[in-house]
């Protein structure tokens, strides 16, 4: 199960993880939709590129610029947190969404937890694949901590104070 | 000052919403302490030696009286009476249990305070010059620039969760009295020659282990432009700031590595994107905040007459303290005067609950209910009537706050140390107590002028002791205390890091070394010159040659039975200072 628009459904997709030893050249790809590293992406391009049900997922150290002029291709793109308080997959996040225009499926995979979905969300994530021991009906409060935000993200385009009347003296 | 207004509020409510239930998720053992630290920390919750303690933020140093009330509740009811104010401009109470805290931080809210990201690897309090908006040689008002930045850091969803602490400086005045050259990212407001406001922008300073003076990486940013041009370095370095090491972490090592016009040149490619975008400020925005700064009713005076002169003539005492604790203000039969929470046998920066409260009735009988907090750890009522000070002076000597050495040898800046820090090699209150002891002689003190020591119990730098005059940093050897001792460093406009003189010293040989240093300096400075001044013109060698001629001894007895006992771990009846024992 993940999180997808804020409502808990079934996964319909494999996440392809590699081993040490598999070079990105060669390791299968399997059939139906899975979503591959960068990697294996670059390395089997020409085999994947015409296939509608290959997704990419990034690790917190490659950059997006990698999918350039690819973007529009992916149903689905992940950002894998190694660790939650690796923030990297925040600013990748935001650089496809607001920066490459990418419109499919932004989905954090790894170390994803309930108190970091709030801002997760803001940056441009729509789904959310909890980390497996975490209770997921509980993490599904996390996108609700706040009701308001000062700055502009992907989220909210306009800073508060272009937004609302703000209080004043 | 700031007041909050509804949206302000909402978000800090539903902060120590979030939080309460993270609390009671770590207290039911659904979050491990692992999962939970980060959260705690960017809710500014240490978990020290003894107990947790609990950093809350004073945005840019600025406090009214009801707050300062708000902290001595605080400081009865969830610690032991007293809190400590810090280098950054914030307070920290040290005995805090954990199931309280969001407590704590609902008592703040209704006082329009908190603790978001005074600790984690976020953007942490945004601190000030002291004296903004009454300083005579300031340019600009840094302060609704302050709040501004304030809001816009203030759960970043992007930057929560960066390589390293972040940390901001802004000054608006021609003297850098906020250190802005050790911050990651230091702002001095100026005017380009169009008489238009900006900001010159430093970036990669900071302390700690690999001290670093900021680079200049823009002389002059729009201050329209200031949120996105800041957003913009603290994208590049959330990107590629280095996570493999923490003590690599800090945004000054990626400048370094970089080196600044790479640097420049990605942030200004980030840059590009959104500069001119709806990140930039409004001018209705800035007048909306700027208006919470405007300056109080000042009435029409003239500067202090005849009468304040003869007192001051004729009393030594309050002519010490006219000399140290009270400074210049822009509006004529005005002044700004220094608290000093540095008396002696007192720890830097502790202030007691009983004084909390003295200090906002001061605040309220002499400076238009207001306060600040400096990164010297003392206090300023900003805007004293000239023909009031002698009244504050007296009531300020009762409450212990009219010690007359801002500025001098005994105004030390230290940090908790290993008395309460679980990072600390070594003590460093003790050590300032025992230094202010050796030299608490007032004449001595003036004659001695301005000097700044800055003690750190580590290498973290919390007291800043690179950029003090004379910096002492406790260090571990074997798992004894031990203490490095450096000359020339200054914080200000001339900025500079201070060097090692030499091999470290016991505690006890510690006064013994800066009486020494106070030797050479005495016979080496010309009239009025600094210290500072005399080591930068004939540099360390004859302050080295003073101090190593002959072994220091080594004032056991200054040490204090405290410490073989916390070594031993011994139970400790009268403790000086650290209830560890």
């Amino acid at each position: 199960m993940i999180i997808k628009n804020r409502a808990i459904v079934e996964d319909d997709w494999v996440i392809l993880r590699p081993g040490e030893q598999d070079a990105p050249l060669s390791v299968p790809v399997p059939a139906g939709q899975v979503i591959v590293p960068l990697a294996v992406w670059q390395a089997q391009r020409e085999a994947l590129v015409n296939r509608a049900d290959v997704g990419v997922w990034l690790q917190s150290s490659d950059r997006p610029e990698a999918l350039l002029g690819d973007v529009g291709k992916f149903p689905v793109i992940a950002v894998d947190f190694p660790k939650f308080a690796d923030g990297r997959g925040y600013t990748i996040a935001y650089l496809l969404r607001e920066r490459m225009g990418y419109k499919g499926q932004l989905r954090a995979i790894g170390d994803v937890l309930r108190d970091q979905l709030y801002y997760m969300q803001r940056v441009g994530f729509d789904a959310f694949m909890l980390r497996a021991d975490k209770d997921i009906n509980e993490a599904l409060k996390g996108l609700s901590d706040f009701s308001e935000s000062y700055q502009a993200s992907f989220d909210q385009k306009l800073p508060l104070f272009r937004r609302a009347e703000r209080g004043a003296i | 000052m700031y007041r909050y207004d509804q949206f302000d509020h909402r978000l800090v409510t539903e902060r120590v919403g979030q939080f309460r239930d993270q609390i009671s998720r770590r207290l039911s053992g659904e979050l491990t302490e692992d999962e939970f630290r980060i959260l705690r920390l960017q809710n500014g919750l240490y978990m020290q030696i003894h107990a947790y303690m609990l950093r809350i933020a004073v945005p840019y140093g600025l406090l009214n009286a009801t707050q300062f009330r708000m902290f001595a509740h605080i400081a009865r009811k969830y610690d032991r009476g007293y809190g400590h104010f810090t280098t950054r401009q914030n307070i920290q109470f040290n005995w805090i249990k954990l199931p309280d805290a969001a407590d704590i931080l609902s008592d703040l809210a209704t006082v329009e305070m908190h603790a978001n990201q005074t600790s984690g690897n976020c953007i942490r309090n945004i601190t000030c010059d002291e004296y903004a908006g009454i300083a005579q040689d300031e340019i600009v008002d840094p302060r609704p620039f302050a709040e501004i930045l304030r809001q816009w850091s203030t759960f970043h969803p992007e930057f929560a969760f960066l390589p390293r602490k972040f940390k901001f400086a802004i000054t608006g005045a021609a003297e850098d009295r906020a250190a802005i050259a050790v911050h990651d990212i230091g702002l001095a407001m100026v005017k380009n020659a169009l008489g238009e406001t900006g900001f010159r922008v430093l970036v990669g300073g900071g302390l700690g282990r690999t001290p670093v003076i900021g680079t200049e990486i823009c002389a002059f940013v729009p201050w329209q432009d200031v949120i996105t041009y800041v957003e913009s370095i603290v994208r590049v370095y959330n990107q590629y700031g280095r996570r493999d090491n923490m003590y690599k972490a800090r945004i000054k090592i990626l400048v370094k590595a970089l080196g600044i016009e790479e640097f420049r040149r990605q942030v200004e490619a980030d840059w590009e994107y959104t500069r001119g975008g709806p990140c930039t400020i409004t001018v209705s925005e800035l007048n909306r905040v700027a208006a919470f700064f405007e300056a109080p009713a000042y009435e029409a005076l003239s500067d202090a007459g005849a009468e304040l002169s003869a007192f001051q003539k004729n009393n030594k005492a309050f002519d010490n303290w006219m000399q140290r604790n009270v400074k210049p203000h822009k509006v004529p039969g005005y002044a700004a005067v220094v608290l000093s929470l540095k008396k002696t046998g007192v720890a830097p920066g502790d202030v007691t609950a009983d004084q909390l409260e003295a200090a906002a009735d001061l605040a309220e009988r002499f400076s238009f209910g207001e306060l600040r907090v400096t990164h010297m750890q003392n206090l300023v009522l900003a805007d004293v009537k000239q023909s009031e000070l002698v009244g504050l002076w007296q009531a300020a000597k009762v409450l212990g706050m009219a010690t007359p050495n801002i500025g001098l040898l005994t105004d030390i800046i230290c940090c908790p140390g290993g008395d309460f820090c679980a990072l600390a090699n070594a003590r460093s209150i003790p050590l300032a107590r025992a230094i202010a002891e050796c030299f608490d002689d007032i004449d001595f003190l003036h004659d001695i002028g301005e000097i700044e020591l800055n003690i750190s119990g580590c290498v973290n730098a919390c007291a800043h002791h690179h950029i003090g005059h004379i910096g002492i940093l406790g260090v571990d050897k074997d798992g004894e205390e031990w203490y490095q001792v450096s000359i020339g460093g200054a914080q200000g406009n001339d900025c500079s890091i201070g060097r090692v003189i030499g091999r470290s010293f016991s505690f006890g040989q510690v006064p013994g070394v800066l009486a020494r240093l106070l030797q050479v300096y005495v016979s080496e400075r010309y009239d009025d010159e600094r210290f500072i001044d005399t080591v930068r013109r004939i540099g360390a060698e004859p302050f080295k040659a003073g101090v190593y001629a002959t072994p220091v001894e080594d004032d056991k007895a200054l040490s204090g039975a405290d410490y073989d006992l916390l070594k031993a771990g011994t139970p400790y009846d009268l403790p000086y200072y650290s209830p560890r024992f």
